[in-house]
C-alpha cells in the first residue's frame, strides 16, 4: 500500500472539513436548511406538546386497553391490504405488460385511473349505495380496491422495461416458464413492488376519512376524534408519536428488505423487446379479471358519484360556493405545488452537485413526510402556531406551508430523477464558459430540468386538491375547499349535495394523473408475438 | 497566447489516487496531446486543469499565473480555458447559435462574431438548428466554436474524435489541426488512439499509472520509447537481445548502430527495432541476414512480413516493407537493418 493520504481526508483530519472543498453556493444551502427545517418543525412540535402534557399522563394514554385494540385493527388491515395490493398489483402489470390478454391499452389507463379517487371519495362510493358495509373486512376491500395502482404503476414501468433477453435466457437453462417468472422476472420487479407495497402501508396508516366513513377505527381516526371532538391535544401528539414510530419501523422494514436496491443491466448489447407470453385458454378468464377489477375500483366509485350527482337532489345546490369552493382548493394546491418545487429544487442540487454528509442527511429529512400522516403534520403546526405565531394559526399560509411539507416528497422524487438525467458535464462547460455557478443554474439546469419541475407541480398540486385529513384542521375559518365542502356534507348524509364536489376533485386530478401515466410510458407498445 | 504548465499534480477519488505526480508542460500555441489508455487519468487531468476538479497537491499554472496550487483556486469561470469534452456535450436546449454564443456578452452575441465563429468551422447554415438535428461531426464543429467564441488562452480537448467514424474522423481531425494552428492556441488534446497523437500533436506526452512516463516531440517517443511496454504501445516493435560494445550493438542481423542519448556501457540487454527498419529482399538480391518469409499479411499500401532469420532456430522478425514490395508466404530473403536501434530498459 502507498503512503498516499488524499487531501480531502487530510484537511477533514486536522479539522478544516470544508477547505479543500468547492465554494459552498449559498442560496442552495439556504434553500436546503429551510426545507428541512419546515419539514422537521411539526414533528418537533408534536413532541413538544406530548412533552408538556407530562410523560405520566402519555404513559397512561398508550397503556390503555384501547391503544392495544387501536393497534391491532391498524396492524391487521395494513398487512392485509398490502398483501392484497402486492398480488393484485403484479398480477395485473403481468397481465397488461406480459401477455396478449385483449384490450391492453385500455386497461393500461383503465387500471391507473383509480390512483385520481381520494381514498375517502371510494369509501363514499360504496357506502353511500351500500349503506351496510361496515367495519375490517369492507375496510380491506376498499383499501385494496382504491390502493392497488400504487403497487401496479411502478411494477408495469419496470415490466415494460425488462430486458426480455433474461427470460428467454432462463428457459434455455431448462427452467419453465413459471420457474423463470419467478426466478427472473419476479426478481427483477423486486424493488418496484417493495416500493408500491411501502407507499400502500404509509397511505392505509395515514388514511382518515375512508375510515371515518366506514365507521373502522385505525390510530389516525382515533387522534383525529381526540383532537377535534375531545380537544385533547395532548393525547392527540401521543398517539402521534406511536404512529410515526410504526410508519418510519416501515419505511426502515423496506430497505432492510432491499427495496431501494437497484437491478442493473449487465454487459453492454441492445435490450430486446419482450415477446408476450400467450395466454391461449386462460384470455377470456383474464380478460374478465381485468374487467372485474377495473369494474369494482373504477366502475362502482364513479358510477356512485354519477348516479347521486343525477339522482340526488344536487340541484338545490347554489353553484356560487361551489365556485367558491373549487377557487380555494385551485388556488391553496398551486400555492403549495409552487412551494414544494421550489424548496425540492435546492434540497436534489445539493445532494447530486455537492454530495456530503449534510446535503445527504438535508435529502432524508426531505423524504421523513412520507412516513408522517397528514394528521401529524397539521398537529405539529396547530402546536406550534398557537404557541409562536398564533396570527398564523388557521390562516391559508398554514395551511399552504402544511401540504408544501407533506408532498415535499413527491416534488423531490420529480425534480431529482430529472435532475439526475441533466448531467453535471453541462454545468462544468457553462462555467467554463465564463458564467458564474448562479447564472449556470439560470441558464443551463433550470431548463433542463423544466419538466421534472412540471411533474413536481402536477404532483404536488393533485395531491393537495385531494387532501382532506390536515384541511380539516387547518382551513381557515370560515373557508371551504371541495374536500372540507364534501366532508360537511357526507357526514351528514347529504350524499346528493357532496358528490358534485367529489367529482370536481376527481375531473381536477384525474386529468394530470392521466398525463403522468402516459409519462411513465405504461401504456404496452410492441406487438404481440401472435 | 500562454503556456501552460502542471507540476507533481496529485488527484484522487475516495481513497484511490488517479493522478501521483503529474508534470506536463505545454509550450505556448502548441498542441500538445496526452496519449493514454483508458482510464489511466486522461480526463481527470483535463478536469483538473479546467478547474471542476481540485488538486490535492502539485501545481496547475497559465502564462504565470497560478490557477491551483492548494491556496489559491481560480473557479473555472475566471481561468480562460476552453473545453472541448467528448461527444461535444452542446446544451440540449440550445440552437446552435446560442451555444456557440453562450459565453457572450449580449452586445458580443449581437456583433456578429457568432456568425464568423459558425463559418469558421464551415457550418455557417446551420445556426438555427438544435443539437439533436446535427451529424457527430457537426456537433463537434460546434463545440469547438462554443470554446473558442471566448478567445480562450488554452483550450482542451478530451477525445474529441472518438465518437466519429473513421472517415469523418480523418476530415475533422485535419481541419480542427489548421484552426488550431491559423489561430495558435495552446492546446492539450487527449486521446487513446496513437496514431492521432503521434499525427497532430507537436509534442506528446504519454500518460500511465497516473504519471508521465515520457514527454517529446512525436519522432522521439516513436523511436527513442523510455521503455519496452512503451514501444508496443505506439506501434509494432522488434526486440532483439545485443550486446553492446562502444557504440554499436552486437545483435543477431550483425553490428548495429545505437541511437544517441542513451549512456551506454559494455554489456547486453535488449534493444528494438521498429518494423519500417527492416530491408527485405528476395535472395539474390540483397545483403543481411538470410531468413524465410512465414507469413504476409497484405494491407495495400503496405504489407507485413513475419520472417524468421538468422541462425537456428532463428530469430522472428515483423517487416513493414510497401505493398509492391510483398513477398508470399515461403520466399528465401535476406533481411538487413536501416538506422540505428534503441536500447530498451
Amino acid at each position: 500500500m502507498s503512503s498516499y493520504v488524499p487531501a480531502e481526508q487530510l484537511s477533514q483530519r486536522i479539522g478544516h472539513a470544508w477547505s479543500g472543498r468547492r465554494r459552498w453556493p449559498v442560496v442552495m444551502l439556504a434553500g436546503g436548511a429551510i426545507a428541512a427545517g419546515l419539514v422537521m418543525l411539526p414533528l418537533v412540535f408534536v413532541v413538544v406538546q406530548a412533552h408538556q402534557s407530562g410523560w405520566d399522563h402519555v404513559r397512561s394514554l398508550l397503556l390503555r386497553h384501547e391503544t392495544a385494540v387501536l393497534l391491532w385493527n391498524t396492524v391487521r388491515l395494513a398487512v392485509a391490504c398490502t398483501l392484497l395490493c402486492a398480488v393484485l398489483g403484479v398480477a395485473a402489470a403481468w397481465l397488461v405488460q406480459r401477455t396478449d390478454v385483449p384490450l391492453r391499452r385500455v386497461w393500461a389507463v383503465l387500471l391507473v385511473l383509480p390512483l385520481g379517487i381520494p381514498d375517502f371519495v371510494v369509501a363514499f362510493g360504496w357506502v353511500s349505495i351500500a349503506p351496510g358495509l361496515h367495519g375490517y373486512l369492507a375496510a380491506v376491500m376498499i383499501m385494496t380496491l382504491s390502493l392497488y395502482p400504487l403497487v401496479y404503476l411502478p411494477v408495469a414501468a419496470a415490466m415494460a422495461n425488462l430486458d426480455a433477453g433474461l427470460h428467454d435466457a432462463a428457459r434455455s437453462l431448462g427452467l419453465s416458464p413459471w420457474a423463470a417468472f419467478r426466478r427472473v422476472t419476479l426478481r427483477q420487479v423486486r424493488p418496484a413492488v417493495l416500493g408500491g407495497c411501502l407507499l400502500v402501508t404509509l397511505a392505509l396508516l395515514a388514511e382518515y376519512g375512508a375510515f371515518e366513513i366506514l365507521q373502522y377505527q385505525t390510530f389516525t381516526v382515533q387522534i383525529f376524534t381526540e383532537f377535534k371532538l375531545g380537544f385533547d391535544a395532548a393525547a392527540a401528539c401521543a398517539l402521534s408519536l406511536v404512529l410515526v414510530v410504526i410508519s418510519v419501523a416501515v419505511l426502515a422494514g423496506e430497505l432492510a428488505l432491499g427495496g431501494s436496491r437497484r437491478t442493473f443491466r449487465s454487459g453492454p448489447g441492445a435490450r430486446r423487446m419482450a415477446s408476450r407470453v400467450r395466454l391461449g385458454r386462460g384470455r377470456v378468464p383474464s380478460l374478465f379479471a381485468l374487467f372485474a377489477l377495473a369494474s369494482l375500483a373504477l366502475g362502482v366509485p364513479v358510477g356512485s358519484l354519477v348516479y347521486w350527482i343525477v339522482h340526488g337532489g344536487s340541484s338545490t345546490l347554489p353553484p356560487a360556493s361551489i365556485l367558491a369552493a373549487l377557487g380555494h382548493t385551485a388556488l391553496y394546491s398551486a400555492a403549495a405545488a409552487v412551494l414544494a418545487t421550489l424548496l425540492a429544487v435546492p434540497v436534489c442540487a445539493l445532494s447530486l452537485r455537492h454530495r456530503n454528509r449534510l446535503t445527504i442527511l438535508i435529502e432524508r429529512i426531505s423524504y421523513l413526510p412520507m412516513a408522517l400522516p397528514g394528521l401529524v403534520v397539521a398537529l405539529g403546526l396547530v402546536a406550534f402556531t398557537v404557541r409562536y405565531a398564533f396570527s398564523l394559526y388557521q390562516s391559508a399560509l398554514e395551511l399552504i406551508v402544511a401540504y408544501a411539507i407533506l408532498f415535499l416528497p413527491l416534488a423531490v422524487v420529480g425534480v431529482r430523477s430529472a435532475m439526475t438525467q441533466a448531467s453535471p458535464r453541462f454545468e462544468e462547460l457553462g462555467r467554463s464558459l465564463g458564467q458564474g455557478p448562479m447564472r449556470v443554474f439560470a441558464r443551463v439546469t433550470l431548463p433542463l430540468i423544466a419538466p421534472g419541475l412540471a411533474a413536481a407541480f402536477a404532483l404536488v398540486f393533485i395531491s393537495s386538491a385531494t387532501e382532506l385529513t390536515a384541511t380539516l384542521l387547518l382551513r381557515p375559518t370560515g373557508v371551504d375547499t371541495l374536500a372540507t365542502r364534501f366532508w360537511t356534507y357526507t357526514t351528514n348524509f347529504s350524499y346528493g349535495e357532496a358528490a358534485p364536489y367529489a367529482g370536481l376533485m376527481v375531473l381536477l386530478s384525474s386529468v394530470p394523473a392521466f398525463l403522468l401515466g402516459r409519462r411513465m410510458r405504461v401504456v404496452p407498445s410492441g406487438r404481440s408475438e401472435a | 497566447m500562454s503556456r501552460l504548465l502542471v507540476e507533481g499534480l496529485w488527484k484522487g477519488y475516495g481513497r484511490q489516487p488517479v493522478l501521483r505526480g503529474v508534470d506536463l508542460d505545454v509550450p505556448a500555441g502548441s498542441l500538445t496531446s496526452v496519449l493514454g489508455l483508458s482510464g489511466c487519468g486522461k480526463t481527470t487531468l483535463l478536469r483538473v486543469v479546467a478547474g471542476f476538479e481540485r488538486a490535492e497537491r502539485g501545481k496547475v499554472g497559465l502564462g504565470g499565473r497560478t490557477l491551483d496550487d492548494g491556496r489559491t483556486f481560480v473557479a473555472p469561470e475566471r481561468r480562460g480555458i476552453g473545453y472541448v469534452p467528448q461527444e461535444g456535450a452542446l446544451f440540449p436546449h440550445l440552437s446552435v447559435a446560442r451555444n456557440v454564443g453562450f459565453g457572450l456578452s449580449r452586445d458580443e452575441r449581437r456583433s456578429g462574431v457568432v456568425d464568423e465563429l459558425l463559418e469558421m468551422v464551415g457550418i455557417a447554415a446551420l445556426g438555427d438548428r438544435l443539437p439533436h438535428q446535427l451529424s457527430g461531426g457537426e456537433q463537434q464543429r460546434v463545440a469547438l466554436a462554443r470554446a473558442l467564441a471566448r478567445k480562450p488562452q488554452a483550450l482542451l480537448l478530451d477525445e474529441p474524435f472518438s465518437s466519429l467514424d473513421a472517415a469523418l474522423r480523418t476530415r475533422v481531425r485535419e481541419e480542427v489541426h489548421t484552426l488550431l494552428r491559423e489561430r495558435g492556441v495552446t492546446t492539450v488534446l487527449v486521446t487513446h488512439d496513437q496514431e492521432e497523437a503521434l499525427s497532430l500533436a507537436d509534442s506528446v506526452a504519454v500518460l500511465r499509472d497516473g504519471r508521465i512516463v515520457q514527454q517529446g516531440s512525436p519522432a522521439d517517443l516513436y523511436e527513442r520509447p523510455v521503455d519496452e511496454r512503451l514501444a508496443r504501445f505506439l506501434g509494432a516493435v522488434n526486440v532483439l537481445y545485443a550486446s553492446f560494445l562502444g557504440e554499436r550493438a552486437q545483435t543477431p542481423l550483425g553490428p548495429l548502430p545505437v541511437s544517441s542519448g542513451a549512456p551506454l556501457g559494455d554489456g547486453a540487454g535488449a534493444v528494438m527495432l521498429r518494423p519500417e527498419q527492416l530491408e527485405v529482399r528476395p535472395q539474390g538480391e540483397g545483403e543481411g541476414v538470410p531468413g524465410r518469409v512465414e507469413e504476409c499479411r497484405y494491407y495495400g499500401h503496405d504489407a507485413l512480413l513475419q520472417i524468421r532469420a538468422g541462425d537456428e532456430p532463428g530469430e522472428l522478425l515483423l517487416a513493414r516493407v510497401t505493398g509492391a514490395e510483398a513477398l508470399p508466404k515461403g520466399t528465401p530473403v535476406r533481411v538487413r537493418a536501416r538506422g540505428a536501434v534503441t536500447p530498451l530498459s
